[in-house]
């Protein structure tokens, strides 16, 4: 027996001209959190349908729970909990109707299905909203409900395709709560993520993919350390204090040479090691007397991970930022 | 990295285990759904009712000597089967919108066998189906429609109904599964159902019709499954005609819930 929970090799799959996946490698090894990152049409919900058993890779291999996806897809079925994008319930059934017909379609009694069905409802805090149809949940109810959905037979391994997206940040943390507290309990997760934050907070490996290929896999830390640790931004209240404040970065933060970026709206983004760069920084604007509006420290953006990994910029994730903007 | 080791098992492909209860779950879904939507049962409550009072007033003096009322004894057994024909466009259209859903890759993903979302669709409409044949035999009673048999052929006549309009949804479903919109299902389906349901002896005897036609008329399975319920509900022999109806009833499984299926399969 494999320690790995999911594994898979070379993976393609194409649907008409379109190349969805052109060879992709993923594992994660039980009771960890694989996150895979990439922009918009990367590849990433395909390959999770692949191993989910919704659909059949051209070539490759693929392993969940230690069962080949083709040849034994309904044990992988027994192992496997599918959220996201596409996985959802029925908008005209109730919560609670929902949840129980899935413990029922998992061979549960009636009333064991109904138990499980109450426990998980109270879990995500939907016990009054149990009793609703889920056509009239809001975002974040509707994603609890769709996890709760793929937690009622209590499965092994997890696919969450894109939790969080759209979700506000408030929402977003207590997903994360959750999605740690599974693992802690033994389960492991494959999660699908646009975002490195969500990545770095929750992942244990974490695999980028971008046009249906792997280019790069990495733990957070090492994904960080390639992608040159975390970034500085600061805008002046004064443009006309930008070249000083040019003068104060370059001299302290530039990590591997690499040059302040200016963005359009006159903000200052550079590359620092880590976080004890700040208090350095303060002093040296409050020596130099540059009154600032905005100074945070953040991870690369997706499309920054992207540029650095490839040298090109991705347009998926481009427009994506732009939409975001 | 961990070496990964992916052997090549030679396990034959597992098939879900097929268990009639998960039908009975998805059906009580779908049974749920259509309450909770009561304007999805027009078509087997008005209709049939619509269409029994159009054909007996407009028609029936006219095709049956000057005795409309004669001409509802003949008809209404007629009246079963074009009706159970039309209602069965719904399941088509609802399971095209409904497969594009999110709870049917949810479906997709649980261990269940490939084929039960669509088998518990069909299996709830066994209420649509039995509103048809309660409504159009009790405003048949309404307007003069007397049954000629005992409780026990009656009941003869509703299964046989129930049996055909089950067998009949899956070419629906195969056609909401085929076809991209679920606007187009409707227009298909009157393709089939409009031969079926003309070209047979549910309006008229097919004593006038052309040979061609007749020939058509003789081997229709609406033709034997009217006559079937004529004997039933009326009184006459039954026999050949029962026989007939279910032997088209298993032609129509055979053929149309593997087309179901594949065309399921491939949507996904």
């Amino acid at each position: 027996m494999t320690d790995l929970a999911i594994e898979a090799i070379g993976l393609t799959k194409s649907f008409g001209e379109t190349k969805a996946l052109t060879g992709v490698d993923l594992s994660a090894r039980k009771g960890t959190v694989l996150g895979v990152l990439g922009p918009n049409g990367a590849g990433k919900t395909t390959a999770v349908r692949i191993l989910a058993t919704l659909l059949r890779a051209d070539s490759g291999k693929a392993r969940v729970n230690g069962y080949d996806v083709r040849a034994q897809a309904d044990k992988v079925r027994q192992s496997i909990g599918l959220t996201g994008q596409f996985a959802s319930v029925d908008d005209d059934l109730t919560g609670m109707e929902n949840l129980v017909m899935i413990g029922q379609l998992l061979d549960l009694t009636a009333k064991a299905a109904k138990a499980r069905a109450a426990e998980l409802l109270e879990w995500f805090d939907l016990t009054e909203a149990g009793r609703k149809r889920a056509k009239n949940y809001s975002g974040g109810m509707r994603r609890r409900l769709d996890l709760a959905a793929s937690l009622v037979g209590r499965p092994p391994v997890i696919f969450l395709d894109e939790p969080t997206t759209g979700l506000d940040p408030a929402k977003r943390e207590d997903m994360w709560d959750v999605v740690r507290s599974l693992v802690s309990d033994g389960s492991t997760v494959l999660l699908t993520t646009q975002y490195l934050e969500e990545a770095d907070a929750l992942a244990d490996e974490i695999t980028v993919i971008d046009h249906g290929a792997v280019i790069a896999h990495d733990t957070p830390h090492g994904l960080k350390r390639v992608v040159g640790g975390q970034r500085l931004t600061v805008h002046p209240i004064d443009p006309a204090r930008y070249d000083d404040l040019m003068a104060v970065l370059s001299g302290i933060t530039a990590v591997d040479g690499h040059a302040p970026e200016t963005n359009g709206r006159g903000s200052v983004t550079v590359r620092v090691a880590g976080d004890d760069v700040l208090p350095d920084v303060v002093a040296k604007l409050r020596a130099a007397s540059i009154a600032v509006d905005e100074l945070s420290l953040h991870l690369p953006s997706l499309d920054e991970v992207f540029f650095t990994l490839t040298g090109t910029r991705s347009h998926d994730s481009l427009a994506f930022q732009e939409v975001s903007a | 990295m961990t070496a990964m080791t992916l052997t090549t098992t030679a396990v034959a492909p597992a098939r879900s285990r097929f268990n009639p209860k998960h039908a009975l779950v998805l059906a009580k879904r779908n049974v749920i759904k259509s309450m909770r939507t009561p304007e999805q049962f027009m078509d087997v409550t008005l209709q049939p009712i619509i269409f029994l009072g159009l054909f007996t007033y407009i028609f029936g003096g006219a095709l049956a000597g000057g005795s409309q009322h004669s001409y509802l004894e003949f008809l209404l057994p007629g009246m079963l089967g074009q009706t159970i024909a039309m209602s069965s466009i719904a399941i088509g259209q609802n399971l095209h919108a409904d497969i594009d859903k999110g709870v049917f890759d949810r479906f997709r993903s649980l261990p269940i066998a490939r084929a039960m979302p669509l088998i518990g669709a069909v299996m709830a409409e066994f209420i649509r189906y039995t509103l048809v044949f309660v409504v159009t035999v009790g405003f048949g009673y309404v307007i003069g429609f007397r049954i000629g048999t005992d409780p026990l052929k009656v009941l003869g006549a509703f299964a046989l109904c129930i049996a055909f309009a089950l067998a009949f949804a899956w070419v629906s479903v195969f056609v909401g599964m085929t076809v991209r919109s679920a606007g187009a299902v409707q227009g298909i389906m009157f393709l089939f159902i409009f031969p079926l349901s003309f070209g047979s002896n549910v309006f008229v005897q097919p004593k006038t019709m052309p040979g061609w036609l007749q020939a058509f008329v003789n081997v229709n399975p609406m033709s034997h499954m009217v006559s079937a319920v004529r004997g039933l509900m009326l009184g006459g022999p039954v026999g050949t005609q029962v026989l007939w109806t279910l032997a088209w009833c298993a032609g129509l499984l055979v053929v149309f819930f593997p087309l179901a299926l594949r065309g399921y399969i491939r949507r996904a």
